[in-house]
């Protein structure tokens, strides 16, 4: 048996700097930050008060109101993402094979706010167990697969994919691997995450895993700078509908990129720090390309993991330079987390939507807020400081790393026929 | 309309979605009004809520219709 290729036909996002595609990558490419002070509950005695939350957002614009209050907002965002990409997508319903399209999508956490607000409701009421008949379905994380699927009759594969912040990225690789081996046609896959919520930030900052610097929530988030003092949470999602290369050819669709492999690693190490020598990192990478069928000189950009921690980043660069070597001073790197946040299991969603939206425009978006120089950090690396770079990116390879020590990595091509 | 009439209608039409104009005392949660049996059981919760009460499960299986949940609610509201 042959194995299929597998291509993206449909893109849809909604972020913390653009409800949709086209303004979430000008965006990037322009080095917008998304952070500013939360709005999503009072925070006021949190150490952290700002996340980079989704703005401006209408739910009932896009999801009947009476449908919109049976979903968590983790599921909502899955919804908003999924009906541009598959809007952008443009198949025929009259002649998809519904039997043989999926959706395998990714959260790390699932509806944090519909369980927070069932317990403390419980807690305030004197304890009576009232639970409202919608807290289980709501809550699970696979709730938007089912929603999704339950929205546009897609019959096949249907499962979340829970790996923390690769969460997302092992969806893409599931749906990647079924397509490819004719399990299915078409797969809305990507992921989404609602966790600026009391629990969310509070159980973060207890990690001491969050930037406290409140004083300027939109310099906050700066990946490879000396001074970074934690991630900033962010909240959103992206859809990517990937396609078996024949099956989209047929209907003639728009092509942006090809999915040429994938691979996943654990650090087995520790539940929450990274491997110090970024062992899992480079294992990831090495197993990303090499299933991906082409050299490590192949790859042009790399999406990091870099959440803007003191001890993830430098790992992640150190894998970089012991499996790339002299190319990993060639090609470009950047985090974009600098401007979104850290959506968690969202992140490898939105970060390979920024990979192949690279491909398609032949820029690279930046790492911004950098001010001054980490000397751990190789000053030879072209870390795409403050501003957009243009140039050829054929290949871009995408990493995520969670809590847990899964770590898995997504690389896209140009398309060529 | 009495006044927990008025306040039954406004909940239903807030919980199903549905137009004021049809939340009749006849209509049928689940028939007319587009529930399914999760949603009934969160209407119930929602009177309950409102009305600071407390419906038994044998007395809510009852209360399929608008006007069986007014009846029961004038009845029983203090």
């Amino acid at each position: 048996m042959s194995f299929k290729r597998v291509v993206i036909t449909g893109m849809g996002a909604l972020t913390p700097v653009g409800n949709d595609v086209p303004t979430f990558w000008s965006n990037l490419v322009a080095g917008v930050s998304g952070a500013a002070p939360i709005t999503r509950f009072d925070a006021e005695k949190f150490r952290t008060r700002f996340a980079c939350e989704v703005k401006g957002l209408d739910v009932t614009n896009y999801i009947p109101r009476q449908e919109a209050r049976k979903m968590d907002p983790f599921t909502q965002y899955a919804v908003i993402a999924a009906d541009e990409a598959m809007k952008d997508a443009g198949f025929d319903a009259d002649t998809l094979d519904l039997d043989k399209a999926g959706v395998i999508w990714g959260s790390g956490i699932g509806g944090l706010k519909t369980f927070e607000e069932e317990v403390m409701n419980y807690s305030e009421n004197g304890r009576t167990p009232r639970f409202n008949p919608f807290f289980i379905p709501k809550m699970i994380v696979d709730s938007a697969s089912g929603v999704l699927s339950i929205r546009y009759g897609f019959r096949g594969p249907n499962f979340i994919t829970v790996s923390a912040c690769a969460s997302a990225t092992n969806a893409l690789i599931d749906a990647f691997n079924y397509i490819k081996l004719g399990l299915m046609n078409v797969c809305i896959s990507g992921g989404s995450e609602a966790a600026v919520t009391i629990a969310g930030v509070g159980g973060f900052n207890a990690l001491k895993a969050l930037s406290e610097r409140n004083d300027s929530p939109e310099t906050a988030s700066r990946p490879y700078d000396k001074d970074r003092d934690g991630f900033v949470l962010g909240e959103g999602g992206a859809a990517i509908i990937l396609e078996e290369l024949e099956h989209a050819k047929a209907r003639g669709a728009k092509i942006y990129a090809e999915m040429i492999g994938a691979g996943m690693s654990s650090d087995a190490y520790h539940i929450t720090a990274p491997h110090p020598e970024g062992l899992g990192a480079f294992i990831v990478m090495k197993n990303a390309v090499e299933n991906a069928g082409i050299k490590p000189e192949d790859i042009d950009y790399i999406n990091t993991h870099g959440t803007s921690t003191p001890i993830g980043d430098p790992q992640e660069i150190k894998a970089i330079e012991k499996f790339f070597g002299e190319h990993a001073y060639d090609l470009n790197i950047s985090s974009t987390k600098s401007m979104t946040g850290h959506l968690l299991g969202g992140a490898g969603a939105i970060e390979a939507a920024a990979c192949i939206m690279a491909i398609k425009d032949q820029v690279v978006p930046p790492t911004i807020n950098h001010f001054t120089d980490d000397p751990e950090i190789n000053p030879r690396l072209k870390l795409t400081f403050n501003k957009a770079e243009k140039r050829r990116v054929n290949v871009a390879l995408s990493n995520t790393f969670g809590f847990g020590g899964h770590n898995a990595s997504v690389v896209f091509k140009k398309y060529e026929d | 309309m009495s006044a927990i009439a008025e306040r039954v209608k406004q909940i239903i039409v807030e919980k199903l979605g549905v137009e004021e104009s049809e939340v009749t005392p006849e209509a049928n949660f689940q028939n007319d009004l587009g529930a399914d049996s999760l949603d009934t059981v969160e209407l119930i919760m929602e009177f309950e809520k409102e009305f600071n009460l407390s419906i038994p499960d044998d007395q809510a299986e009852n209360i399929g219709t608008v006007g069986q949940a007014v009846a029961y609610l004038e009845e029983n509201v203090k």
